[in-house]
């Protein structure tokens, strides 16, 4: 079967649990075999994740899990994996997800791809797998020639499908050791979807020219109910926090739709947002290196064309 | 304090991807290597500020052919105090992981440092194979460290935020920005890079469960359209009814 840990940080399932669910039904049909979802600690609404694909929902409640450790989590899911005959484990390729992966592949003996982005094919007992390399530069496809195989899947790389029915979920007891990491505390934003889940990000540069410009950035994210973010520049100059930073050094995202607002385009940014499925970029320089990598692109003042754009959202959104 | 920071060497950001006819191998001609920006800019240099602080010996690790000497000399320059090479071409993170992990079983280091991944197969798993081989507690994508005696407080990126937490010497960490500021190497780190001790250390066997098939290039983009600044109208309706994205 195909196992899915299906991740809920502080107790909440998120988009990513759901994305990997609607993978891991996808892949076991491929395979000819049943979706399981685990989840770890206290979980709000598991049953869900049967509208996903998950034809079993195990839970391990043990309220140790709840704060994040990856020693902790991947002996859980290592457990289940064994005991249930797995074949292929599949995680978020996410902060939780990442550092979990590695430690699976190592504890079940497991050939692992990580951030991968599309379906697998079947070759024989391998599986063949692609995803992004050199920082969106390339794609890669490896196989994975193991009995187990892990499978991390990145972000937006499938969208949610909740076609079925929820199922009841199972308790289980899992044999695990404790964890050495002791969470003191979790600092999140609130309101905003977090940049790496976003679907529409509103991103903004030097060419905003001090941070008391940045209302029409945010209207247009409100507008969207997109995410704002913006370049290391910017970021570096203290005018947005560092959280907002995306490029290679701040946070990589793919979002379905990445607003570009007075930012050139270093390739340093690229790295960090050319796996976005449409790029829209303003600037007034038509130069400016980003419209190589743009979709659609407005040569202009960017204070007279980005609230016109937000007046057109508006307009748009009142309509539909 | 004993430090292990691994470094990894990689093509420069800017450089340009290409691979050969089969698409099986990356192509290296005239390509630029540099030390991984997240392995040098902080996990090296937070080593060396601890060591600076506490004492102790910083040791930079490379899993790579001796033509990587370059980019160790670099390390060793900006401040590692010694430098191991393992001496294999690093095929795959599982194969890098065993070959770390297999040096660092007997050296009892306090701290395996490395980056939060590499900028060339962006896979983010070294450092958890490493710290699952060693049984040790592994903190992905740390932008703070701070050490209190035997305790570490750590900051760690999470989607949309911080997690604070502590742990215990000994552990493995991957580095992320704002853990450290980029150093650059001054005169006289790059003249005692030179002699300081850089030992060549042979490879343990693996079996490679995961094999690269084929590298190919994305499909070029077909252009960008550009709409009139004054009719935003357009640009909304090519977002809805063309890219489908709103």
């Amino acid at each position: 079967m195909v196992l899915v840990f299906a991740e809920s940080p502080r107790g909440n399932l998120k988009k990513a649990a759901f994305e990997a669910v609607t993978y891991g039904k996808k892949v076991a049909e491929l395979l000819g075999t049943d979706c399981v979802a685990l989840t770890l600690g206290t979980v709000k609404d598991a049953a869900e994740l049967g509208r996903y694909g998950a034809s079993r929902v195990l839970n391990a409640g043990d309220a140790s899990f709840e704060k994040f450790d990856s020693q902790s989590h991947a002996a859980a899911i290592a457990d289940v994996a064994k005991n249930n005959g797995a074949s292929v484990v599949i995680t978020s390729h996410t902060s939780t997800g990442k550092a979990v992966a590695g430690r699976l592949a190592i504890r079940l003996n497991a050939g692992l791809v990580s951030g991968v982005n599309s379906l697998p094919s079947v070759e024989g007992g391998a599986l063949r797998l692609k995803k992004s390399v050199f920082s969106g530069k390339a794609i890669a496809e490896y196989e994975i020639n193991s009995p187990v195989k892990i499978i991390s899947l990145m972000g937006n790389a499938v969208k949610p499908e909740a076609t079925g029915n929820p199922v009841s979920v199972e308790n289980i007891s899992v044999s695990t050791g404790a964890g050495r990491i002791r969470v003191k505390d979790v600092k999140t934003q609130e309101g905003r979807v977090p940049l790496p889940e976003a679907e529409i990000v509103v991103s903004a540069g030097r060419g905003m020219k001090g941070p008391e410009h940045w209302g029409i950035v945010e209207e247009l994210a409100e507008i969207l109910g997109a995410t704002t973010a913006c370049s290391r520049p910017v970021a570096d100059s203290h005018w947005r926090p560092h959280h907002e930073h995306v490029g290679q050094t701040g946070i990589a995202i793919r979002p379905n739709l990445y607003i570009a607002i007075g930012i050139s385009g270093a390739i340093q940014h690229l790295a960090g947002v050319n796996n976005s499925k449409v790029i829209v970029v303003v600037n007034k320089d038509p130069e400016a290196p980003f419209f190589k990598a743009a979709d659609y692109g407005v040569v202009g003042d960017l204070f007279e064309v980005v609230p016109r754009l937000n007046e057109a959202f508006k307009k748009f959104k009142a309509s539909n | 304090m004993k430090l292990l920071v691994c470094i990894s060497q990689t093509p420069d950001t800017t450089a340009k991807v290409s691979f050969n006819a089969d698409g099986t191998e990356f192509n290296a001609a005239g390509v630029q290597f540099i030390m991984n920006p997240y392995d040098e800019w902080y996990a090296l240099v937070r080593a060396c500020e601890l060591r600076e602080a506490l004492g102790g010996a910083v040791v930079a690790l490379n899993v790579g052919p001796a033509s990587n000497e370059t980019t160790i000399r670099k390390a060793l320059a900006i401040g590692a105090d010694e430098a191991v090479r393992i001496n294999a071409e690093p095929k795959s993170a599982a194969y890098t992981a065993k070959q770390i992990a297999e040096y660092a079983r007997n050296e009892k280091f306090d701290i395996i440092f490395l980056g939060k991944e590499t900028i060339d197969y962006n896979g983010s798993e070294v450092g958890a194979m490493v710290a699952e081989y060693l049984d040790l507690p592994y903190i992905s994508y740390a932008s703070k460290l701070d050490l209190n005696g035997n305790v570490a407080t750590l900051e760690r990126d999470i989607e949309g935020g911080v997690e604070v937490l502590e742990v215990d010497l000994p552990f493995v960490v991957s580095a992320a920005k704002g853990m450290a500021e980029q150093r650059i190497p001054n005169m006289r780190g790059i003249m005692t890079a030179r002699t300081k001790p850089l030992k060549e250390v042979q490879p343990v066997s693996f079996d490679e469960p995961v094999k690269a098939v084929r590298f190919t290039l994305p499909p070029a983009k077909a252009g960008v359209k550009l709409v009139e600044p004054d009719n935003m109208d357009e640009l909304v309706r090519l977002l809805h009814e063309e890219a489908k994205v709103i």
